[in-house]
């Protein structure tokens, strides 16, 4: 079995400064992390791998630095770690981005791709979803969890706003995860020492099967119109009532404002 | 001269430093209080290859090295020192010299099991009579056909209770002086060998110390470790190599004990204004952290030359006493600054008081350290 697991590299804080004049983040000195819906994603391709010895991939894009993921990621046990860097995918947005790691799986072999449900700098839950239908895939989002329960089939738990499905899906597929699916694993020591005895692959845009028209800025349909912090609100009240009060103060602060 | 960090050694310190605040945290207050030991951590360390860190993988160790070593025992003993001393005991005093000085059959038998954590294991030289005078030993170890047959005790035994495999010193030949000693490799069920009665401690009160009781124990002649009559050498350089796990524990108490303070001078407030704006606070908290950072690089100096196979036992001396006096200094003035909460189990800096008086102590006293370090500096 071959997982394929996509991962991102965020920086570890929510309070993201912006730069006022550009709307980009200001990621100088902002420790940079796995991000956490991508790791679980991981834990899940790791214990795929402790099971059924499945082969596990990482890939992510970004800069240089963000080698430090996949070292991360090698140290808690995978087996190998792409790393996608081209000045052509610079300026992505979702869809160049889904298309620059689409292009890159169309030249791997996988039964199973994996990504987290949405990084905590963007929050846009897209990737992953983009890739599936990039790739033409069943795709399962917002997994809980996942059993394997016979030769190309898993039975996945799937979140839904009140409640669980419980979803068979045939591979390959594509699945997004919820950070809160499990605890990923530590990094071994062992494991940390061979992560810097493998070599990361780095893949620039000649590398992969995708039209260059379709990468980094060029690609990306998305324009930033504007980015704030969001102001601060005042405290809201809170009253331990019955249901019945309860509704009779939203209807009173309702009406007070107007709304109704 | 290169002082940054390996990207090895950051990804290192972001796993341990995540395992000690996550895993060795949370049971530290608990565990000095009940004085139990902390298995439940010792086996999710053993997971993570943290029980035998600078070892080779072919003997089942992770494949650090000591600079590494040195950094797991300072972040676990940030939090709890018991935890540190469990792996520097184990690493230290009883896996290390098997790898040192051991047959290529001894390193094969018992290396795995320890680098992996399944077994633990434990140092026997201190005797009720034979404290910094080692070579006072009064246990005997006499051959009989294919055994030695050992007879006395051992007190202070790091892991004793928990050991599997101990590294113990006997008189093989009282005539010889320390010439006499011999060190050699018992496991846990040999018959004749009890575990005695567990210590009442100041400090590090989970770790398990015991007595180890030897009443014609008969050991078989292949685990004698190292030449026959070579055992004080082996224990001594045993211990040079405890000293930088024993430094690496006072360091992270000292470190632990600083990072309570700067929290609490910043929240706590008198006359008006937390106490961290009081130059008082400022400069005594500068003066520490100072030591606290030459302990690190001292630390950092005898576990490299001990990676690269330089001569480290002076070095070592200097990093124990240094860490060692910084640890008690710190904490005991990271007591005054908290003021009474400081003396109440409430905060933790009272343990780490009590944790660090043992670093003076054991694996060679302060004056142990001064003995060798100015013995190297007028020979």
């Amino acid at each position: 079995m071959n997982v394929i697991v996509c991962i991102k590299q965020v920086p570890d804080t929510t309070e993201i400064k912006l730069n006022p004049e550009t709307g980009t983040m200001i990621r100088d000195g902002v420790p940079s992390i796995m991000n956490p819906d991508d790791k679980a994603g991981l834990e899940i391709a790791l214990e795929l791998k402790d099971k059924y010895g499945a082969n596990v991939t990482v890939i992510t894009m970004g800069p240089a630095q963000a080698d430090k993921i996949l070292r991360e990621a090698l140290a808690m046990g995978a087996d190998r770690a792409i790393l996608l860097t081209d000045r052509k995918f610079a300026g992505a947005d979702t869809l160049a981005t889904s298309n620059a790691l689409a292009g890159t799986l169309r030249t791997l072999d996988f039964d199973l791709i994996i990504a987290g449900r949405q990084a905590i700098d963007g929050d846009t839950a897209q990737v992953g979803p983009q890739i599936a239908e990039h790739l033409g895939l069943p795709q399962v989002t917002y997994v809980e969890d996942l059993e394997y329960i016979e030769s190309k089939t898993f039975r996945i738990k799937k979140s839904t706003e009140d409640g669980y499905q419980i979803i068979e899906v045939d591979t390959p597929c594509l699945i997004t995860v919820l950070s809160s699916a499990n605890t990923p694993r530590y990094m071994s020591v062992g494991g940390i020492v061979n992560a810097f005895r493998k070599e990361i692959e780095i893949w620039g845009a000649d590398k992969i099967d995708v039209d260059e028209l379709k990468l980094g800025l060029k690609g990306s349909p998305t324009r930033v119109f504007k980015s704030f912090t969001k102001g601060a609100k005042a405290a809201g009240q809170i009253y331990d009532v019955d249901a019945s009060k309860a509704v009779d103060i939203i209807i009173e602060k309702l009406k007070e404002k107007f709304i109704i | 001269m290169n002082f940054s960090l390996t990207r090895e050694q950051e990804l290192f310190l972001q796993m341990i430093k995540e395992f000690a605040e996550k895993e060795v945290k949370p049971l530290a207050a608990e565990i000095d209080e009940d004085e139990r030991f902390p298995e439940e951590t010792v086996r999710k360390m053993a997971k993570l290859g943290i029980m035998g860190i600078p070892f080779p993988t072919e003997y089942g160790g992770a494949g650090g090295d000591n600079i590494l070593y040195s950094m797991a025992i300072e972040e676990i003993s940030r939090f709890c020192a018991t935890t540190g001393v469990i792996v520097s005991a184990h690493t230290s005093l009883c896996i290390a010299p098997i790898y040192e000085q051991g047959t290529e059959e001894q390193k094969r038998k018992y290396m795995p099991k320890l680098c992996s954590g399944e077994w633990l294991g434990a140092f026997g030289l201190t005797e009720p009579n034979a404290g910094t005078d080692a070579s006072a030993q009064q246990t005997t170890a006499i051959p009989d056909g294919d055994e030695y047959v050992l007879n006395g005790s051992k007190i202070f035994i790091t892991n004793a209770a928990y050991a599997q495999v101990y590294i113990v010193m006997a008189m093989t030949d009282k005539s010889l002086g320390t010439k006499g000693i011999s060190a050699f490799i018992v496991e846990r069920d040999t018959p004749g060998f009890t575990i005695g009665k567990k210590e009442k401690k100041l400090g590090i009160r989970g770790s398990a110390t015991c007595e180890l009781i030897f009443e014609n124990c008969r050991i078989p002649k292949e685990n004698l470790l190292g030449k026959l009559g070579g055992g004080f050498g082996v224990a001594m350089k045993t211990l040079d190599g405890g000293r930088i796990g024993i430094a690496s524990q006072a360091l992270g108490i000292a470190q632990g004990a600083m990072d309570e303070t700067v929290k609490y001078v910043k929240e706590r407030k008198q006359f008006g204004k937390a106490i961290a704006q009081f130059q008082n606070t400022q400069f005594q908290l500068a003066d520490l952290e100072t030591k606290i950072e030459a302990s690190r690089l001292l630390v950092r100096v005898a576990a490299y030359k001990k990676d690269e196979k330089i001569p480290y036992t002076v070095d070592a001396a200097r990093a124990k006493l240094f860490a060692a006096e910084t640890a008690m200094e710190v904490t005991n003035k990271a007591i005054q600054f908290h003021g009474g909460y400081g003396y109440t189990r409430e905060y933790p800096v009272e343990r780490m008081l009590r944790d660090a008086k043992i670093t003076e102590i054991y694996e060679g006293t302060s004056e142990v350290q001064r003995m060798v370090i100015s013995a190297n500096l007028l020979k």
